[in-house]
């Protein structure tokens, strides 16, 4: 299949043809099947490793026009020690920005290990030019970002045009050099699953390393039905083209319970090799809260207040 | 074919559930206990609320506390009084679900009742000028102490069904606080009731959840609920448990209110709603 993925893309014909081509998705049915992975009971020591493990996944975000130096300082602080009273709490995967902000949050982050992401290509409605989307990374990358989060152009998708999203993102890759590209497919303006499925696909071959569903900006973000697709459409690619993609769903996971359906859904679907933080994370901000709660509460026997974490 | 009479309408009953956030929600666990009047016949099944309804309505009372506690005084005052007249309006329901608890002269029960809501309902505009106070200072300030609401209150409510919960909600939400009511466990039924005349008196949702169950099960962890900021021990009658909650209350220095037993026809004084306020005191620079 590996050979006949590489014509795929000579033209627009041929890319429909190939992902008009993928098995349609049952909507039902993956809506049932996202509901049932989300009643699995997590408790005791699997919840503790859970939480653990979803704080390392977390892409700590502000994606606010009124973003400040000053705010991610902070934010870079927490993403280190999320909790500072309690040292054994993990530090974050990542810390996510606009490009211009990316200097700072480089600086604020020095050599702790954590990544700092950058959302590039007129984020969040990648209404532009390929210049400036190119410009935009570019700038990133030139900051220092380690990880490049780009939008799809949604219209040129929903209009049939392909071969331009695919372009897109192959330019993009190009211009992210090193760092890592992350494919936002917006999933909330797909429409159906089907286009989140053929989304997935076109966005892992043109080489995207990460598939995201939202921009955060648009409802509905993640949900645990498309994530489910998403991650579907991982592990077929991997099978397929011996490729591995991650997945990260973002906007709209808000509680630790939310953060571990997520979870259950990727050891059930991509399998255990995605449960980890170079495979999957959690795009977020208020989540880190909710998790660190419950890690105390687990920690301590009593529910936790949100006086006592920091504001995000 | 034979004659046959009419068909004897079935009685529609109530299933009766928690209040929290402003809707009635059957307890996360699943699970209920059956309530008997005191001659021991079967009522109702009752909600047995877990410690996840209780952190559920703690949530709850916490998302209410900045609408509720930012409402104008003469606002909640508006409320609490419209509180008593829907209480007047389902007067006979009240009697009747009292008398199957027990309690002798129900009618006079409910006036009581509802007479404390507004007496209550009088004071949310005037305890701030009695707790309160513009202190005198040797400089060139205006130094004023303000009573403020303490935030989300846990009640243990105590073993009176209808008086006594009254009693306890109003001063505790009547200063603009919220909070947490655990029922009495023996009567829980007239305390739904109460949930219902709540849900369409405009007191917005959350300001008031009332869960049913034991108290022995719930209490402890309301009293070590860190988002929780006072507990009002007054219906909790075993001592051991008491001071159990006194101790985990500790831990984010918790007001705790554990009066000694309480004649509910009598004046209740200011006590109950000074429990439940700090004094935030400010200096401002007077115009030289």
């Amino acid at each position: 299949m590996t050979s006949s993925l590489a014509d795929v893309a000579s033209s627009n014909a041929t890319l429909r043809a190939f992902l008009h081509g993928l098995p349609g998705v049952d909507r039902v049915g993956a809506d049932q099947r996202a509901a049932t992975l989300g009643t699995r009971s997590i408790k005791t020591t699997a919840k503790a490793a859970a939480i653990d493990l979803a704080i390392r996944m977390v892409d700590l975000t502000t994606l606010e026009g009124a973003d400040t130096p000053g705010k991610v300082r902070a934010m870079c602080a927490k993403a280190v020690h999320p909790d500072p009273g309690d040292p054994s709490v993990p530090k974050v995967a990542a810390v996510c920005v606009y490009p211009d902000l990316v200097a700072q949050a480089v600086e604020s982050l020095g050599d702790s290990g954590v990544k700092v992401a950058s959302v590039a290509t007129a984020f969040p409605s990648g209404r532009s030019s390929l210049d400036v989307k190119v410009a935009d990374t570019a700038l990133a990358v030139a900051a220092g970002a380690a990880e490049i989060d780009m939008v799809i152009d949604r219209g040129a998708f929903l209009a049939g045009d392909y071969l331009k999203v695919f372009e897109e993102i192959t330019a993009i890759k190009a211009a992210c050099g090193e760092a890592h590209l992350k494919v936002i497919l917006e999933t909330g303006e797909l429409a159906t699953y089907d286009n989140v499925r053929r989304a997935s696909w076109l966005a892992m071959m043109a080489g995207g390393d990460f598939i995201k569903t939202s921009t955060g900006k648009v409802q509905p973000a993640a949900t645990p039905s498309v994530t489910l697709i998403m991650l579907e459409a991982v592990r077929d690619f991997l099978a397929a083209t011996g490729r591995k993609v991650g997945v990260k769903p973002a906007g709209g996971i808000r509680t630790t319970k939310d953060a571990i359906k997520m979870l259950v859904l990727v050891n059930e679907t991509a399998g255990e090799d995605w449960l980890h933080p170079d495979w999957f994370r959690l795009g977020a901000s208020t989540l880190l809260n909710d998790l660190l709660m419950q890690r105390q509460k687990m920690a301590t026997g009593r529910y936790a207040g949100s006086d006592y974490f920091t504001l995000d | 074919m034979s004659k046959t009479e009419a068909a004897a309408r079935l009685a529609v009953r109530k299933t009766y559930k928690l209040y929290i956030g402003g809707a009635f929600p059957r307890s996360e666990s699943g699970r209920s206990y059956p309530v008997t009047s005191s001659k021991g016949e079967f009522l109702a099944n009752a909600s047995k609320a877990s410690r996840k309804d209780a952190r559920d309505a703690v949530s709850a009372a916490r998302k209410a506390f900045g609408g509720w506690s930012g409402a104008t005084a003469y606002n909640r005052g508006q409320i609490l009084y419209r509180i008593a007249e829907m209480l007047e309006g389902r007067r006979a329901q009240f009697v009747a679900e009292l008398a199957e608890a027990g309690t002798k002269k129900a009618g006079d029960v409910v006036d009581a009742a509802i007479d404390r809501l507004v007496w209550y309902a009088g004071w949310s505009d005037k305890i701030t000028s009695v707790a309160g106070a513009a202190n005198p200072v040797a400089g060139p300030y205006f130094n004023i102490s303000s009573p403020e609401p303490t935030g989300v209150v846990a009640v243990i409510a105590p073993d009176e069904p209808l008086l006594g919960l009254v009693s306890v909600i109003a001063p505790v939400i009547v200063t603009g606080n919220t909070c947490v009511v655990v029922a009495s466990e023996r009567a829980p039924l007239p305390s739904i009731t109460l949930a219902e005349v709540l849900a369409t008196s405009d007191l917005p949702g959350g300001v008031v959840n009332v869960l049913t169950g034991s108290v022995k099960e719930i209490a402890p962890w309301l009293a070590a609920h860190m988002d929780v900021n006072a507990v009002d021990l007054t219906g909790v009658a075993d001592e051991d448990l008491a001071i159990t909650c006194e101790q985990a209350a500790a831990e984010n220095l918790k007001r705790v209110l554990r009066p000694a037993a309480a004649d509910w026809y009598a004046d209740p004084g200011l006590k109950r709603m000074t429990a439940f306020l700090e004094t935030k005191t400010v200096w401002h620079p007077t115009g030289v």
